[in-house]
């Protein structure tokens, strides 16, 4: 209703704008100008609004940077590749601020300072090889820079390394929530494929009952991983494209139907250790007290008002209906809290209904 | 193809004793002026639709839980009290995104202003086929009269987002919206690729063919350019997007496997087998990303005509701006995979396209640096056509920058798909596309009319969108580096989310008021078609051949011969000169050089 009553205020407002430019109009009679062209007031006008104007560009770049710049994400990473990565997200975010700054202060500033005059002629100046170049040149380096390290980035995160010998775990999509299959004391995942699903036997991921290998997998709908501890993603989809997106580990792989695809990383902070973050304190006290001035709504929907900070996967590639609400928690916990948690869940061999 | 000219010639005399009726002179007019006409005013009623849409999803993202009376009467069971459903969120997202791209930045932008401009500027009396031309428009309206009727099907229209990924598009089960509705998206599709690829194919023909006595290439404006390489990316990339749908309605339809295997949903095993959903990203990005610059591309070339000539300067380094445009074409058609780096495909194949895809910042930014320098020492006529053209340039550098960040792919892995990716393709060619279309109107009104718009009206229009573009979509770019994903339609299932919602309500607020104010122009445009101000046959003062037709429409632009060309489009303060544009018709005077380039 508010935001009806809003569009209707503004409705008047822009009729109010326009009787304005009416009366405006009515009032400027001139038999010098040609009709709709500037005359030199407007350009005089519209040069100071070009001022007026990066004015405001700036100060929306920094009322951004100052209610929306702690970005929990961009900081505090909590995988091994994380750090780098946001190194390189913070250099290229230096940059374009850089040049963002220059070349709207030079393209407003020039809108305004040439800004038309009767009589004023221009310069005829049509072409400038030194100048060209430099402005060629000067991007091929910083743009070398950006691609090198950006590869060397992208490859130490992409290549696997299988030495490690990383704790494989299958994450699993269908509409609409995760499933996470741990390989179990072999840590190999048993063979799957969707055609053997049989949800009267409660085979829900289709792993092929005969393959040993699958005899100890563990299914489970939480994400646990070990600190320290590399982990290798294969993924998997049942029906549509989803994308299994880890913001605070700086990972995400889509999961494709007839495909297996992986994403590896080496947790590297637990939630334990996280919630003790400063910088998660406050943004988690700040959301606790958004939600209990909103406590109201929240409780109707059947929601916890009180936040406690959670890693979480979501989902990031439109998969229906349900797709804004597809998440599953993620736990990074000690070896042993691990082993602990490992234990109280059941295998796939003890699992089935026969 | 001298025998063209001459038919052409021909036609002028018989024109005059040969009397159009209604039905040919406003409907099925085969006249490329009308035929522009007919484009901007589809494409404008499309992008009101379009925008309507945007404006429900913003208000769906920061009211979620609130009943929206407006909802209730626009979406009618799909809101039922005023809330909106799940499904119809993704439909908006999914057809605003299809008409904004489709059908207003493509056809109404490019099939207005090549139709209008490449005949006027390249001295020839219509396109090389005035038939297929009409063809054209006709497809084009086809199309969008079926996109729209989709909203009308049962279970709802196309709703898996404009890229319409399978398995999601191709399975009635796994969304409403697959149904009926995405049949007849891909049909409309369909139908506006065969009426975009006749378009093209007529101005690429055009161009090369029928341009008047001395207008060589080098000496063609720049908006000609534009035309021309965006109609050459058409005709490369769109056919591919065709076998797309085709091979798509094949599996939806016929039973086959080109993008489907392995799939289980609603408790039973489907029969695909052996397909693979990347090869449909392939084939639609083949085209998709191409189609960014299909929709860029020519309001560059509209921008560098109106600043050159607002600037009352030559437009600085032609050369360099022609030889960009040909760099960003040829760079277009081998970037689509950065769209995919997480899609599943090979990392090495990443490291390939993060590397092509950035060079494309190097033509990019050698056009940013000459349109500044275009203004340097220039007395500029701020204009409403000239105001859109700056503010496409700041989008331009603004939106264009981010690209430094989501073409890198190590770093598109944690930005993919949130909302940094929607502020910065909504500013780089959404936005920008739109102030280039803008500025066009307001530049060519009064060709196209034969009267001006109201310059006022004008000035409101552009600050007031200028600064709610940018309180729009500037903090987008903050939530989606907070991980906000996009096309969520609502984001009161994660917390972690709440501290982002006050800004998404202000860019809600930016939104309403921007999309309100763009009926400042409808009434300025609709008003002034009929009782605009008349205008003189050259208000802006401009060097190019349009200028020199007559303001009353002719079929076959002028009266006698058609004018010959002398010297470029640039011109404009020529020491030497009394005038401070010298179009480009006159001779060179005894003794004057024509600048080499």
């Amino acid at each position: 209703m508010t935001a009806f009553l809003t569009i209707i205020i503004l409705l008047f407002i822009a009729v109010a704008i326009w009787q304005m430019v009416k009366i405006f109009d009515l009032a400027q009679v001139s038999s010098t100008t040609i009709p709709g062209v500037a005359t030199d007031k407007d350009n005089t006008f519209n040069g100071y609004m070009m001022i007026g104007f990066l004015i405001f560009i700036y100060a929306i770049t920094i009322a951004s940077f100052w209610y929306l710049g702690d970005l929990p994400l961009m900081s505090n990473a909590a995988s091994e590749h994380g750090p780098g990565l946001d190194n390189l997200m913070i250099i290229s975010m230096v940059i374009i601020f850089i040049v963002q700054t220059i070349t709207q202060f030079l393209l407003h500033y020039f809108a305004f300072k040439y800004k038309g005059e009767k009589g004023k002629k221009a310069l005829f100046y049509a072409d400038n090889n030194t100048l060209e170049a430099i402005w060629t040149i000067i991007p091929v380096i910083v743009l070398a820079g950006l691609i090198i390290y950006g590869l060397f980035t992208w490859s130490s995160i992409m290549n696997v390394d299988e030495s490690d010998d990383p704790m494989i775990v299958e994450l699993y999509a269908q509409q609409f929530n995760w499933k996470a299959r741990y390989a179990g004391e072999d840590n190999v995942l048993g063979l799957s494929n969707v055609r053997l699903i049989d949800n009267d036997r409660a085979n829900i991921l289709g792993l092929d009952e005969s393959d040993p290998n699958a005899q100890d997998d563990i299914i489970t709908t939480e994400l646990h991983l070990v600190v320290g501890r590399p982990v290798l993603f294969k993924m998997r989809s049942q029906d549509v494209l989803h994308s299994a997106y880890m913001p605070h580990f700086r990972a995400q792989m889509n999961c494709v139907p007839g495909m297996i695809t992986q994403f590896g990383f080496t947790p590297t902070i637990t939630t334990a250790e996280m919630r003790q973050n400063p910088d998660i304190i406050e943004k988690v006290a700040n959301i606790n007290k958004i939600r209990v001035e909103n406590s109201e709504a929240i409780e109707e929907r059947g929601q916890e008002v009180r936040y406690e900070f959670d890693y979480l996967l979501l989902c990031n590639k439109i998969c229906g209906k349900s797709h804004y609400n597809m998440q599953m928690k993620i736990i990074v916990e000690t070896q042993e809290e691990y082993d602990a948690w490992i234990k109280e869940q059941k295998t796939f061999k003890n699992s089935l209904i026969n | 193809m001298s025998a063209h000219a001459d038919t052409h010639a021909h036609d002028d005399d018989h024109v005059h004793h040969h009397k159009e009726t209604f039905v040919t002179k406003y409907i099925f007019s085969q006249d490329h002026k009308m035929i522009a006409k007919q484009y901007l005013i589809t494409g404008t009623i499309m992008g009101i639709i379009g925008v309507m849409m945007s404006l429900m999803m913003r208000m769906q993202i920061a009211w979620p839980e609130e009943p929206n009376a407006l909802f209730e009467a626009l979406l009618g069971k799909w809101a039922p009290g005023g809330v909106m459903d799940a499904d119809i969120y993704l439909a908006l997202v999914t057809i605003h995104g299809t008409i904004m791209v489709f059908f207003v930045l493509t056809a109404g932008l490019s099939g207005t202003f090549s139709n209008l401009l490449i005949p006027l500027q390249i001295g020839a009396r219509d396109m090389a086929s005035g038939f297929l031309n009409m063809v054209s428009y006709w497809l084009f309206f086809l199309s969008s009269v079926i996109m729209v009727l989709s909203f009308f099907v049962e279970a709802g229209p196309a709703a898996a987002g404009w890229t319409i990924y399978p398995p999601l598009s191709a399975l009635p089960m796994a969304q409403g919206g697959s149904g009926a509705g995405m049949t007849l998206w891909l049909v409309s599709m369909a139908i506006f690729i065969a009426s975009s690829l006749l378009g093209s194919l007529n101005y690429i023909v055009t161009v090369i063919n029928l341009r008047t006595k001395g207008m060589s290439m080098t000496r063609l404006p720049l908006t000609i350019w534009a035309f021309f390489v965006t109609a050459i990316i058409g005709v490369i990339s769109f056919p591919v997007l065709l076998s797309a749908a085709l091979l798509l309605i094949m599996d939806r339809s016929f039973g086959t496997s080109f993008f489907l295997s392995d799939i289980f949903i609603q408790g039973e095993v489907l029969h695909y087998q052996g397909g693979s959903p990347v090869l449909f990203e392939h084939l639609f990005w083949f085209l998709g990303h191409p189609e960014v610059y299909i929709v860029l591309l020519p309001a560059l070339g509209i921008t560098s005509e109106i600043i050159a000539t607002n600037s009352r300067k030559p437009i600085f380094g032609y050369r360099a701006m022609v030889a960009s445009i040909l760099a960003i074409a040829f760079l277009s058609t081998i970037v689509w995979g950065h769209h995919m780096f997480i899609s599943g495909m090979n990392p090495f194949l990443g490291s390939v396209f993060t590397f092509t895809t950035l060079l494309i910042a190097i033509p990019s930014a050698v056009k940013a640096f000459n349109y500044i320098t275009t203004l340097w020492k220039g007395n500029l006529q701020l204009n409403p056509a000239m105001l859109f053209s700056i503010g496409l340039v700041s989008t331009f550098i603004t939106g264009g920058l981010t690209g430094i960040i989501l073409g890198d792919s190590a770093l598109d892995i944690n930005v993919h798909d949130t909302y940094f990716v929607v502020a910065h393709f909504h500013l780089v060619m959404g936005i920008s596309a739109l102030y280039g279309m803008f500025a066009g109107i307001y530049h060519w009104f009064p060709k196209m009319f034969g009267r001006m718009l109201n310059k006022n009206l004008g000035y409101i229009h552009f600050w007031v969108t200028a600064i709610c573009a940018y309180g729009v979509f500037f903090p987008m770019h903050f939530i989606g580096m907070a991980g906000l994903p996009r096309r969520y339609y609502t984001n009161s299932n994660f917390p972690l989310f709440d501290d982002t919602h006050d800004a998404n309500v202000i860019i809600s607020m930016f939104a309403i008021v921007g999309g309100i104010f763009q009926l400042v122009f409808i009434y300025n445009f609709a008003h002034s078609i009929f009782y605009g101000k008349k205008t003189v046959q050259n208000p802006w003062r401009s060097n190019t051949l349009e200028w020199t037709a007559p303001i009353k429409h002719l079929h076959g632009n002028w009266e006698g011969e058609i004018p010959h060309v002398h010297r470029w489009a640039y011109d404009y303060s020529k020491p030497g000169h009394d005038d401070d544009f010298v179009p480009q018709h006159i001779p060179l005077k005894e003794g004057e050089e024509e600048l080499q380039h």
